[in-house]
């Protein structure tokens, strides 16, 4: 098997592999969602990952952290392969962070407890510890004095930037986005964009579906192309944008560029 | 009294001015509904008084101290024969409620968890087997399930000399469920006291395992360390003060079986139909309890680490219970009503006793049903109370 | 890489079919009865189960029942397993009991026409689609008194004593009288509980707390019992009538519950919009709020009517014949004795039919709501 060799992985970067999907499919009954994805995460990479709606890129790092299973081929996370084994999902969930496009906030905690709640219970740490690293996270989102707030009480940008620093909190090597900004009013984007930025700067490994090609252009190492469950495309940002190869995501791109 | 309409030149009538007021009308809708109220209110008092006085009854509650002259077969709780007086009886009959609808109310809440739980199964035959039951259930009036049940109970089980037997202790028959009573000897306070010491080490130990869980980030398994902790203290101390409790075995004598503890054919054919009818209810407000919450809220939970016994507990039960307790105490009233219903088939309940054959033999229909239906809303007001205190206490923020 | 699959060019990967063990008979089966050892335990139990009850019960109902026959001795006679089926015919000789009650037999053309005229009158009310809907809904509202006049008589007709009424006939004239006239009290009494006047929601507050907070076999007592003690003296008011007034109080308070509900989900803007337009509180809730609310609550009614429907059986406790007060007074028949499981079966079968049916109806509108209403 060749490697699939990542155009935008340039020589300066450690070579360590994070994520590495070998000929991977997922059918949804007889809906073939995902087609022999074959695709390497270096660490500290920067994924940006785009294409229509239903061209199973939110199925594709889903099936990351196990939240859908894959039926064909082999998905192995910083040295674990996932399987129905229970210890394995463990463990790659441990290390895989993921943002949702609906936040998922748990609306019964405050924001402090949503954060600190699986410090507790699954890194089994005392509460007060727990509580302090929870505020360390509150803090670099920019958000220190909403702690005591519920869900409820947060705008829909503050509740993302939550969601964020959730996943933070459990020191993942991975962070994941799913549309982390498509549920938001235009003026939230940005206070989330920046946060994400920023997580970026500090070299964390991320993997991010949106549509923003800002943010793209601005942060990523490549840009990945999907179309009816396939990786059509992937480059770095400057000649994906510039002389994209296929017709399909020319096509995609003048839809989004020029909307 | 100058009252104020606006323009100053209205030329209408007072009263015309007064009724284009929206607060002046307001007090004269209300002081001409209350007028209403009252009138029609005197007029049945009137016609009660002139009623009672032609057939030459009187209002008092004073028959309540007259022996009642009847006797109740099932009085778990307290002394009564026929000797007692009428307020015993009601006190009979008011526990006897009180008694088939805990029972009713516990096993309900059980099986509607189960099937509640079981209809939300990915398991196709076991979620379509348990919707069949629950809409054919539910479906048909909660009376016939009681009727059916108690002809099932008196006429399929066999009479006591035939009694289904179980191990020469636990007897099924027509007459009822019999089993052994236990007798406690000499020394049995020993157990109970030991019994009582570790419930309360266990009630401190839960608030001590939380506080390390605070300091320390460890976790114990409270639930298996206390049930643990309870039956092994509880079994040991039995052990060593030589067993202080005997076993009191009914026995047939006559038609009948005598001694241990009998449980009625009513009891259990109206515990048993009111729990399974309300269960059905029960599962229905579970399941969309339980929908409620988006799968999302699983999603999220699982990828930050939680495993899915945790995530049950921590995030989906506390946010389902917001939804399912308020129905679920109005289906807890609907029991504790349908429990009326054990007039059909001779429960002693407060309708049967107060409101039933009390009011038959004293003829003070007034008075009887007052104090049944006092009996009825003094439930309700307890559940409403707790009701209410829930939804404060629950109430999620928002904006 | 262990498995060789066939490369396709970038972009033109066909549709495959999902591997075998994840559709089709094997899939279905992994997914929905094998996902899991504890599933496979379920599966087991459930399956074992419908083993054990489906096929005796089938056999006892259907292969070995006897649907003719003049005594039960007979009955079990014909059976090829003696006294191991049901005998239908017990319940098919008496079925013009179980429909008409005591109601005389000349005059039975009566009852047959109500039933058909109660058709019609259903018919425009479940289904909104009808042309002429307005009219028919006006001849729905009248069927009470109509239906009233044919089965009572007088003005013309041969009258008809009201403890003569039984069996399904009796259940139909409580579950619609009730349904009829709960309706509009109970709306009055919603109204009345949001009311911004103090006495007239205190009032409506106390009816509707007490109603519900006691059952409804006490009010029948009431009903049958003390009624009269309340009435100017010398009144002689039918027990029909009497339980009726109970039951349509007893469902209004219900009603009027679920009505409040469906207002309380109306959004501020439409009050104010209508005091806006300068209408008056009647104008404004009878054009705007009302229509409004009660397409919110017909779910809720509809399921409160199905609750007074199962209620009516609860009248056999102050000796009045519904089926199931039929079933039981035919059980005493000594020729027939021993036969409960084909009564209670029977009348659990009728009341299934009606209510099944009328809550699937609620569903289909429910159904109707969430897609019609997008605010």
């Amino acid at each position: 098997m060749s490697d699939v060799a990542s155009p935008g992985s340039k020589p300066g970067f450690s070579s360590d592999v994070m994520i590495q999907m070998t000929g991977v499919h997922k059918w949804f009954g007889e809906f073939h969602v995902l087609k022999d994805i074959n695709l390497t995460v270096h660490k500290g990479e920067r994924i940006v990952i785009c294409g229509p709606s239903g061209s199973g890129k939110s199925t594709l790092i889903r099936c990351i952290n196990r939240l859908e299973e894959h039926q064909k081929g082999r998905i192995v996370v910083d040295g674990t392969e996932l399987t129905s084994d229970l210890k394995h999902i463990d463990t790659i969930r441990r290390e895989v962070g993921i943002v949702f496009q609906q936040f998922n906030l748990f609306p019964h905690l405050t924001a402090l407890e949503n954060l600190s709640l699986a410090l507790i219970w699954v890194r089994k740490m005392p509460k007060a510890k727990a509580e302090e690293i929870a505020m360390n996270y509150l803090d670099r989102v920019h958000i220190p004095e909403q702690a005591q707030k519920y869900p409820g009480q947060l705008s829909g940008g503050q509740q993302q930037r939550v969601a964020i620093a959730r996943s933070l909190c459990m020191n993942p090597k991975i962070m994941m986005f799913d549309e982390p900004t498509s549920a938001l009013d235009p003026e939230m984007i940005k206070e989330v964009l920046d946060v994400m930025v920023e997580l970026a700067e500090s070299g964390m490994t991320m993997i991010v579906v949106t549509h923003e090609m800002g943010f793209a252009t601005a942060v990523a190492n490549r840009v990945i192309f999907m179309d009816f469950g396939e990786i059509i495309e992937q480059n770095d940002p400057h000649n994906f944008f510039e002389n994209p190869k296929s017709d399909r995501t020319k096509l995609f791109l003048s839809q989004i560029l020029h909307h | 009294m100058a009252v104020v309409t606006g323009t100053g030149s209205d030329t209408r009538n007072p009263i015309a001015r007064l009724w284009g007021n929206k607060k002046a009308r307001s007090v004269i809708v209300q002081i001409v509904t209350m007028a209403v109220v009252f009138g029609v209110l005197a007029l049945l008092y009137r016609n009660v008084v002139v009623n009672l006085a032609a057939i030459g009854k009187e209002f008092s509650f004073d028959f309540l101290n007259a022996p009642s002259a009847y006797d109740i077969t099932f009085s778990p709780f307290i002394e009564y024969n026929s000797r007692s007086t009428h307020l015993r009886a009601a006190a009979v009959g008011i526990l006897n409620t009180l008694l088939v609808a805990s029972c009713g109310i516990v096993l309900a809440t059980v099986m509607g968890f189960i099937m509640g739980v079981l209809r939300l199964s990915k398991n196709w035959l076991v979620n379509r087997t348990v919707y069949c039951f629950l809409e054919f259930t539910r479906n048909v009036p909660v009376l016939l399930h009681i009727l059916f049940i108690h002809g099932l109970v008196v006429t399929q089980l066999p009479v006591p000399k035939q009694a289904m037997n179980f191990a020469d202790s636990f007897f099924l028959t027509n007459r009822g469920f019999f089993f052994p009573a236990p007798v406690p000897e000499a020394g049995f306070w020993i157990v109970a006291t030991v019994f009582a010491i570790s419930v309360v080490f266990v009630i401190a130990f839960g608030r001590w395992a939380k506080k390390v869980q605070d300091e320390t980030g460890r976790t114990y398994p409270v639930f298996w360390i206390s049930t643990g902790a309870i039956v092994a203290a509880t079994a040991v101390a039995f052990l060593a003060a030589g067993m202080p409790l005997s076993w009191e075995a009914p026995a047939l004598k006559g038609f009948n079986f005598k001694g241990g503890v009998a449980i009625k054919p009513e009891f259990i054919a109206l515990w048993l139909a009111l729990s399974y009818y309300t269960s059905c209810f029960i599962a229905e407000i579970v399941r969309a309890g339980i929908l409620a919450v988006s799968y999302g809220q699983t999603e999220a939970a699982y990828a930050v680490g939680l495993r899915p016994n945790r995530t049950l507990q921590l995030i989906i039960i506390p946010q389902a219970l917001r939804v399912i307790v308020p129905p679920l105490a109005s289906q807890y009233l609907n029991l504790t009503k349908n429990s009326s219903l054990a007039i059909a088939i001779g429960y002693m309940d407060v309708v049967a006793t107060i409101g039933g054959i009390s009011l038959m033999q004293t003829g003070k229909e007034m008075e009887t049903m007052m104090i049944v239906m006092l009996t009825y809303l003094v439930f309700s007001l307890i559940i409403a109370g707790f009701m209410n205190w829930y939804n404060k206490k629950m109430a999620l923020v928002e904006r | 890489m262990a498995e060789a699959t066939q490369a396709y060019e970038v972009g033109r990967h066909p549709e495959l079919p999902p591997p075998r063990s994840e559709v089709g008979v094997l899939g279905w089966l992994k997914h929905n009865l094998f996902s899991s050892p504890f599933n496979v335990v379920l599966t087991l139990l459930v399956v074992w189960f419908l083993w054990t009850v489906i096929p005796p019960l089938f056999e006892w109902m259907v292969l070995n029942s006897v649907w003719t026959a003049d005594t039960r001795k007979e009955c079990w006679a014909r059976m090829a397993v003696p006294e191991d089926g049901a005998c239908w015919a017990f319940i098919k000789g008496r079925i013009q009991l179980f429909i008409y009650g005591f109601y005389p037999h000349p005059l039975r053309w009566r009852v047959n026409l109500s039933f058909v005229l109660l058709v019609l009158a259903i018919v425009p009310v479940l289904y909104d689609k009808l042309p002429g809907r307005k009219y028919a809904l006006w001849y729905a509202a009248a069927f009470p008194f109509i239906a009233g006049w044919l089965l009572v008589g007088g003005f013309g007709l041969t009258p008809v004593d009201t403890d003569q009424f039984g069996g399904i006939l009796l259940t139909l004239i409580i579950g619609v009288t009730g349904i009829s006239f709960s309706l509009p009290i109970g709306i009055l009494l919603a109204l009345g509980r949001r009311s911004t006047m103090l006495v007239p929601r205190v009032l409506c507050v106390l009816f509707i707390e007490f109603i519900r907070g006691v059952p409804l076999i006490t009010l029948l007592f009431v009903a049958a019992t003390m009624l009269n003690y309340f009435l100017p003296p010398g009144t002689v008011f039918d027990l029909l009538v009497r339980v009726l007034i109970m039951v349509t109080l007893f469902s209004a308070a219900y009603i009027a519950e679920v009505v409040r509900g469906g207002l309380q989900a109306i959004p501020r803007g439409q009050f104010e919009a209508a005091d806006s337009l300068g209408l008056t509180y009647f104008q404004a809730h009878l054009t705007i709020v009302l229509p409004q609310a009660l397409k919110i609550s017909i779910p809720g009614i509809v399921n409160t009517f199905i609750g007074l429907y199962k209620d009516t059986t609860l009248v056999l406790i102050i000796g009045m014949l519904d089926p199931l007060g039929i079933g039981r007074a035919s059980l005493a028949d000594p020729v027939w004795l021993g036969l409960a499981r084909e009564v209670y079966i029977f009348v659990a079968l009728f009341f299934f039919i009606c209510c099944f049916s009328m809550s699937r109806y609620s569903l289909y509108l429910e159904r109707k709501l969430h897609t019609g209403h997008n605010y």
